[in-house]
């Protein structure tokens, strides 16, 4: 069977292992584990990057827990957690302990970076407005830090998309099932198909990811907004905080005490 | 590596590969050696024991060569040869003479389209169809084959001996497996085709691994397939399933050998051990090496001190 037959075949569409099943599973994963991945590393990132304290903490952390196979963490974890779980959540639970493991790093460090990139001017003048710190840290740090953070969900889900595929060897399902039995069973187009599947998946997600980027990230930090002329200003006369914000170009360096 | 030294390495390992093949050199073989070992010897120089590379191939190379050994017979190891597709062209042309097989997966290995699981049909096609030049010697009853395992406490519970009495029971219990299950005769298909067993779920784990050991034991799966010589099953109190209507291809361990390279006498002492052989014994050896990690060819020579062969 070639790799057309077996995606007009439409045993392959019907039923708990077909393809929409197996996708909406595949999303699931992907979807809890960016969920507890954000909450967990998003306020821990902001919260380094606002008060400049653990950052050597985190920037070893994220990369230890990057350095972790997932292969061999989802087994451990399985052996580990079976014993005290008699239901099917023993392979569940450790598939998304490993997918959250995988997607923090780089949430975290986005979210650390981002804040860290604000340019000092920004922040002086928020706290010179009289703002609190949780203040400058919500309405104008994280704003500002939307675009490396949002960059960093995007490269986690992107990881996770790829990633969720180990869960089919321990038995569940998603798109790694068609990798996994494909394999077993000596049935490469049905490998093929698994992993063509998760290509696509990760270029859908991805799209959605930059369109959301678009909708909530401030038209002044990205350089979309056709600047109109200000009546109150001669334009060009003084400096403009808005487009040097641009994170990536900000040096990650002086700050205001 | 460079990327400009890639296509000179390809070229040099197609040049190699080339070369191997053209002068029949199997595994590990030197192909300078070719001469001297080659197909041509009968039975004088050392006999070479291969094995496969996993433990009980390796077990059952060690109690073949030490067995060979005591008869003062000159043996040579290989040990660890990759897997059949590699050891099986490596015994026709004379990398290596004799290695422990096993009767089922070598029949379905020379011959994909066999129907034959049971023991006796199995051996006979085997005989019938084995590539030129090679031969079983006689099998074992040792077996190294799947078998559905279930817990003590099940077993205690619905009174279960054989795969049988699973049927009014299966369609409330979850099945464990590796993931060529579903669609292999020796697998689901067959437990649905000769014994009418539909499970309520399939869970696709690994073939015979720590995964499937440990969800029939920790109640993730009521029964799981697992091999006869995994010495887990006795240390954790597990119960084997007869598989009582034949579904199950044979494993009988057995010698294959390159014909003329293993003399009467060399054969009369792989009979030998073959008569003494069993499942029990390869699974207590197998958990000597594995839980208290002691040396392969130790425990082979105690096995034939114990059964008066060395």
């Amino acid at each position: 069977m070639n790799l057309i037959e077996w995606f007009a075949d439409p045993a392959h569409w019907a039923g708990p292992d077909g393809i929409p099943r197996q996708v909406l599973t595949h999303l699931v994963y992907c979807a809890i584990a960016a969920a507890v991945a954000i909450v967990v590393a998003l306020p821990a990132g902001l919260v380094i990057g606002h008060t400049g304290r653990g950052a050597v903490v985190v920037a070893g952390l994220a990369n230890a827990l990057r350095a972790l196979p997932t292969l061999g963490l989802l087994i451990a974890a399985v052996l580990l957690v079976s014993p005290h779980v008699g239901s099917q959540l023993a392979f569940t639970v450790p598939a998304l302990i490993v997918l959250v493991v995988l997607a923090i790093p780089p949430i975290l460090t986005n979210a650390y970076a981002g804040v860290t990139a604000v340019p000092p001017q920004v922040r002086t003048a928020a706290h010179g407005i009289g703002m609190r710190p949780w203040q400058v840290l919500l309405t104008v740090e994280l704003p500002c830090a939307l675009p490396l953070v949002i960059s960093g969900v995007r490269s986690a889900s992107l990881q996770l998309v790829s990633t969720a595929t180990v869960a089919a060897y321990v038995s569940l399902g998603g798109l790694g099932r068609y990798i996994i039995d494909g394999q077993a069973q000596l049935d490469y187009t049905q490998m093929l198909a698994g992993a063509i599947l998760v290509a696509l998946l990760a270029i859908v997600v991805e799209a959605l990811l930059l369109l959301l980027e678009r909708l909530v990230v401030s038209p002044g930090l990205t350089g979309r907004l056709r600047r109109l002329p200000d009546p109150d200003r001669a334009p060009g006369a003084g400096p403009d905080p808005a487009p040097t914000a641009a994170p990536v170009a900000a040096p990650a360096s002086g700050r205001a005490p | 590596m460079t990327p400009r030294r890639t296509p000179r390495a390809a070229t040099a390992l197609a040049a190699a590969l080339a070369l191997l093949t053209a002068t029949g050199c199997g595994i590990g073989s030197d192909p300078l050696a070719a001469g001297e070992e080659g197909a041509d010897r009968d039975g004088s120089g050392p006999v070479v024991v291969g094995s496969a590379n996993f433990l009980d191939s390796l077990l059952v190379a060690n109690i073949y060569a030490e067995a060979l050994r005591a008869e003062g017979i000159e043996v040579e190891e290989r040990y660890n040869i990759a897997s059949r597709e590699a050891y099986v062209p490596g015994l026709i042309d004379g990398s290596i003479d004799l290695i422990p097989e096993y009767s089922g997966a070598l029949l379905q290995y020379v011959d994909p389209e066999t129907e034959a699981t049971a023991d006796a049909e199995v051996l006979e096609e085997l005989r019938v169809q084995l590539p030129e030049g090679l031969a079983v010697l006689e099998a074992s009853e040792a077996q190294s084959k799947d078998v559905l395992v279930v817990t003590g406490e099940t077993a205690a519970e619905h009174g279960l001996e054989t795969v049988s009495d699973l049927v009014p029971l299966a369609g409330e219990m979850t099945l464990g497996g590796p993931p060529e299950w579903k669609t292999r005769h020796n697998g689901i298909v067959g437990l649905r085709e000769v014994y009418g067993l539909e499970f309520a779920t399939f869970v696709a784990l690994d073939a015979g691994g720590p995964l499937s050991l440990n969800a029939v034991t920790n109640g993730q799966v009521d029964v799981v397939d697992l091999f006869t010589t995994d010495p887990a099953i006795g240390e954790r109190d597990l119960v084997m399933l007869e598989d009582d209507r034949g579904l199950f291809l044979a494993e009988n361990i057995l010698p294959l050998v390159r014909d003329r390279a293993v003399d009467g006498e060399a054969r009369a002492v792989l009979d030998a051990v073959s008569a003494r052989l069993n499942t029990d014994d390869i699974r207590e050896m197998m958990g000597r090496i594995i839980s208290q990690r002691e040396n392969p060819t130790l425990v082979a020579r105690d096995w034939l001190t114990a059964n008066g062969l060395a």
